[in-house]
């Protein structure tokens, strides 16, 4: 039996989310590929759950298939909060360059019939949560480093009040004093709004530092699923070993 | 980078100072002409350009200044309305297949290679041979013509900015489909649109002029440019003021239009 699923169970209404023998395939012309065989897996409230695996191993097929944009084959998807955002990888194409800052973040709160005078309100309040500027809200995109975007990518997250959050790589397109930064803030954000954040990074030194838990993602399986400490110190599949192995060399 | 940056605003400028010099030259022929463009006078035939008249008279004795006036505002007027008939409806065709894709795109976009088959030219010359001669029948056709390059445009436009991760990020935020196309991925495509309507004024521009020139566009006695060389092409060489003014007119507004579309491109970047 393949090790599929190894978290121990937990209450419902712990989880913010379920995966159960989620499979997905993609329609290449006329060949259907599969990408995600008999996914299961629990995210539970407040806590990061790291998913690894190189690319093309489905990770972010997985995160399009629990936001909704690809239907899966078989399993179901039950989510136990509203609708969870996201982190995009690239700060560039995440952030419409035509509208300001500003626009950008008031645009989901015009989404929930927020009155103008407070959506300038919350969008001040949450620009400073995320250590933007005042100024900086009235600029454009690509009047901003990848960092301060990035920033604001995590502003216009949590700015519905979303408390769940897919980040797909944030911190992959940044460079490492930059990445730094943006785990200590997602971190404490996490810690300050009592966030559930699944953490999709194929980078081991990242998830190490940010993530409770950790699953080991290959060829569209989770091959392992385990605390960080655990994981780090006593990986159980060969994959896992070799991916350990591989970022210490680096 | 900044010697760059102002080679690309000198095309602007100049594009910008023309067109805006025949916009007030047009502008001048709407509140009035010195003369009745349409007032024939057997004793100016042919008159030589002069101080009463700049430009001098063609073969019916009217005042060639006068009518260009006259004939620029019909010219543009007939690519304006053109434009924004076929701009309109092609952009949101583009928009709606390009964004939602599936069997409507596909269908649509056949229709549309179908159309791009014809030489433009003729498929408006059929038209015109469908509807009959006459100004808003010219902005018809060639507003139909138009309408498979804006939305072949648009189309490519929409297709790869749907796929940009903010247009995913306003989806689960919940905004609207239609939102999404006109408030947040249409913006984003005004460069390449813009520099596309220049493109297609010019284009309808020397199309108004060719179908009067051939007679199925404006109808005499009304003045557009087009109409004017027309009519000039048998005196050419006794009386050439009566075709090189109205022919200046075209190419200055081609020109002014060419390059402020150029401009806009450049500064709204690759």
């Amino acid at each position: 039996m393949r090790d599929t699923q190894t978290a121990a169970p937990v209450l419902q209404s712990e989880n913010v989310l379920e995966l159960r023998h989620v499979s997905a395939s993609y329609r290449d012309g006329k060949q259907s590929k599969d990408v995600l065989h008999d996914i299961s897996l629990e995210v539970h409230s407040n806590e990061i759950l790291g998913l690894v695996g190189e690319s093309g191993c489905g990770k972010s097929t997985l995160s399009k298939v629990i936001l909704g944009f690809v239907k899966p084959d078989q399993g179901e998807i039950l989510h136990y909060t509203q609708m969870p955002q996201m982190i995009f990888q690239d700060p560039y194409s995440s952030l419409n360059p035509k509208k300001k800052i500003s626009w950008i973040l008031e645009e989901p709160l015009r989404m929930q019939k927020v009155p103008k005078a407070k959506r300038k309100e919350r969008v001040l309040k949450m620009a400073q949560k995320v250590g933007l500027l005042p100024e900086q809200i009235n600029r454009y995109p690509g009047e901003l480093s990848g960092g301060q975007r990035q920033r604001v990518g995590i502003a216009a997250a949590l700015i519905q009040g979303s408390r769940f959050i897919i980040a797909d790589e944030p911190v992959s397109a940044l460079d490492v004093t930059i990445q730094k930064q943006i785990m200590e803030l997602m971190i404490s954000l996490q810690q300050e709004l009592n966030l559930s954040i699944l953490f999709i990074s194929h980078d081991l030194n990242v998830i190490y530092q940010m993530c409770d838990r950790v699953l080991v993602m290959k060829d569209g399986r989770i091959i392992e699923s385990a605390d960080t400490e655990e994981l780090f110190t006593h990986p159980k599949a060969e994959y896992t070993k070799e991916l350990l192995s591989a970022s210490l060399d680096s | 980078m900044k010697a760059k940056k102002k080679s690309k605003n000198i095309t602007l400028i100049l594009g910008g100072c023309i067109f805006a010099g025949m916009l007030l030259f047009l502008l001048v022929g709407l509140v009035g002409t010195p003369y009745d463009p349409d007032a024939m006078n057997g004793g100016l035939k042919f008159a030589a350009p002069s101080l009463s008249h700049p430009f001098g008279c063609d073969h019916f004795g009217r005042d060639v200044f006068s009518r260009v006036l006259e004939g620029t505002g019909t010219t543009f007027f007939v690519a304006a309305a053109t434009l924004l008939l076929g701009g309109g409806i092609g952009i949101l065709i583009g928009a709606f297949t390009g964004y939602f894709g599936g069997w409507i795109d596909e269908v649509l976009m056949r229709v549309n290679d179908a159309i791009v088959s014809f030489p433009n030219i003729l498929l408006a010359l059929v038209l015109i041979s469908i509807f009959g001669p006459g100004k808003y029948n010219v902005i018809l056709a060639l507003g139909i013509v138009f309408i498979p390059s804006f939305a072949r445009m648009t189309r490519s436009e929409f297709l790869s900015q749907k796929e940009m991760d903010y247009v995913k990020s306003a989806r689960l935020m919940g905004v609207s489909h239609l939102r999404i196309i006109f408030v947040h991925i249409l913006p984003n495509t005004i460069p390449t649109l813009l520099s596309m309507a220049a493109i297609g004024f010019n284009n309808a521009v020397l199309a108004e002029a060719g179908m009067s020139f051939l007679g199925i566009g404006v109808q005499p006695p009304d003045a557009s440019l087009g109409r004017m060389l027309s009519e000039a092409q048998a005196y050419l060489m006794t009386a050439p003021w009566c075709a090189i003014f109205p022919g200046l007119a075209v190419i200055l507004l081609a020109l002014g239009v060419s390059l402020l579309g150029d401009g806009i491109q450049q500064k709204g970047g690759v």
